[in-house]
């Protein structure tokens, strides 16, 4: 906690959600960097990954380690619930994309789950970072850029899988029909669909985890009201925490269950 | 809440994940489970054969054991044949012999009556020789009355 200032509860919240930033041309603006975002997410990802590389790296058609029976259970998972949507050669984009995009979202999603207050005391005293948010999902940039990429792949299998005419089609003549007469309403209709698509995609997790974190910070501040305050305080987080094991795993579940939905829609012509 | 840059560095954070796990995750961990499903097709095809091998033997050797049991049956009738067809055998082959022996015997008996008799029969022929001779003595001349005598005794032999 910031030791200059006067602890307010718009001070305590303020601190815990601004995020320590970098220039990264010119002065601020667009060209801003969120360095905690970037380098926490960056480290999860490292590690979510590259714990899968290892595990994987040494995998035998054998009898598997625990750790690669862990694995695998994880990776069927997710296979098979993109077998059941995607009808086509899953293995060599879809699947891996469902993979990763499950668990670099679970990693980042679970960082809410650590203690706020004691994280910032360690940037603080450790790292001598005033401002740290630890939780990537809760910046609306990640959560953006990960939704717009698969936005971005939802074109392009759009365009390879269909062709510039056959997507033009699709955009006219669904979901009302080919009659001329239709078009515009056609158009408009599927417009709308490929802006709601990201937007809903991306701001259902972070609503889902900033608004979890914001109710870590309200229990927060209330343990700091005296000794009733601390004892529902930690009651009320603990509870919230193990709840939210269940929120940061379905919406990580959430999320690639749409990113699989999407890229699937784009194969499938109507 | 504002869109920045980050957006654009989280996204190609995002695009080398995924690049990474195409490359280097997902294929040899999917080539670990097929070869492993793989195996375990293998193995449980490998036991349904063997089980079907085991049935395929089992219905064989009932039928071995059937079959010799079958053969061992008529071995068996065969023998009891075989020993009723020489025991008859034998008591014919008996029969013959012990009427052989019979008519040997009665031979005999025939031949010992026959050289009884013919014994008798000289003896009496000497007797009544004797007698005629005693009644005759003086009438006979042995010497004028040989072919008579000669002629008597062979018409009492």
């Amino acid at each position: 906690m910031a030791a200059d200032t006067e602890l307010t509860p718009t001070s305590y919240i303020n601190h815990h959600l601004t995020h320590l930033t970098a220039h990264v041309s010119g002065d601020g603006g667009f060209w801003t960097l969120h360095v905690d975002t970037f380098v926490t997410s960056l480290i999860l990802g490292v590690l979510g990954i590259g714990f899968l590389w290892l595990v994987v790296r040494k995998a035998t058609a054998g009898v598997p380690s625990k750790r690669q029976a862990f694995v695998e259970l994880t990776v069927e998972f997710i296979d098979s619930q993109v077998k059941n949507t995607f009808h086509g050669d899953r293995h060599t984009f879809v699947a891996p994309l469902a993979l990763t995009v499950f668990v670099w979202v679970l990693m980042m999603n679970a960082m809410d789950i650590l203690p706020i207050d004691i994280l910032a005391w360690i940037y603080e005293h450790l790292f001598g970072l005033h401002n740290w948010r630890t939780v990537p999902t809760t910046d609306v940039n990640t959560t953006f850029a990960l939704a717009l990429s698969v936005w971005l792949l939802m074109l392009f299998f759009n365009l390879k899988v269909k062709g510039v005419a056959g997507w033009a089609y699709e955009l006219f003549c669904t979901p009302f029909g080919k009659n001329p007469l239709m078009w515009p309403l056609n158009l408009l209709f599927n417009f709308i669909e490929y802006v709601s698509k990201p937007l809903s995609h991306s701001l259902r997790l972070f609503g889902n985890i900033y608004a979890g974190e914001i109710i870590f910070l309200l229990i927060g501040m209330w343990a700091a009201t005296g000794v009733t305050g601390t004892i529902f305080g930690t009651l009320l987080g603990a509870g919230w925490a193990i709840f939210h094991i269940l929120i940061v795993t379905l919406q990580a579940f959430i999320f690639m269950m749409l990113t699989v939905v999407y890229i699937s829609m784009a194969h499938e012509s109507h | 809440m504002n869109i920045n840059f980050t957006l654009v560095s989280q996204a190609l954070a995002f695009s080398i994940f995924i690049w990474f796990t195409i490359k280097y995750v997902w294929p040899p961990l999917m080539q670990a489970i097929e070869e492993r499903q793989k195996v375990i097709a293998d193995g449980l095809a490998a036991g349904e054969r063997g089980k079907q091998d085991l049935e395929l033997a089992s219905q064989r050797s009932t039928e071995v054991l059937k079959e010799a049991r079958q053969r061992a049956a008529e071995i068996v009738t065969l023998a009891e044949k075989r020993a009723s067809e020489i025991i008859e055998e034998a008591k014919l082959i008996a029969k013959e012999e012990g009427s052989r022996i019979l008519i040997g015997a009665k031979a005999e008996i025939e031949h010992e009556v026959f050289s009884a008799k013919e014994v008798l029969r000289q003896q009496v022929a000497e007797i009544a020789i004797a007698g005629a001779a005693r009644i005759l003595r003086r009438e006979v001349d042995a010497g004028a009355h040989a072919d008579l005598l000669v002629s008597i005794e062979e018409e009492i032999k």
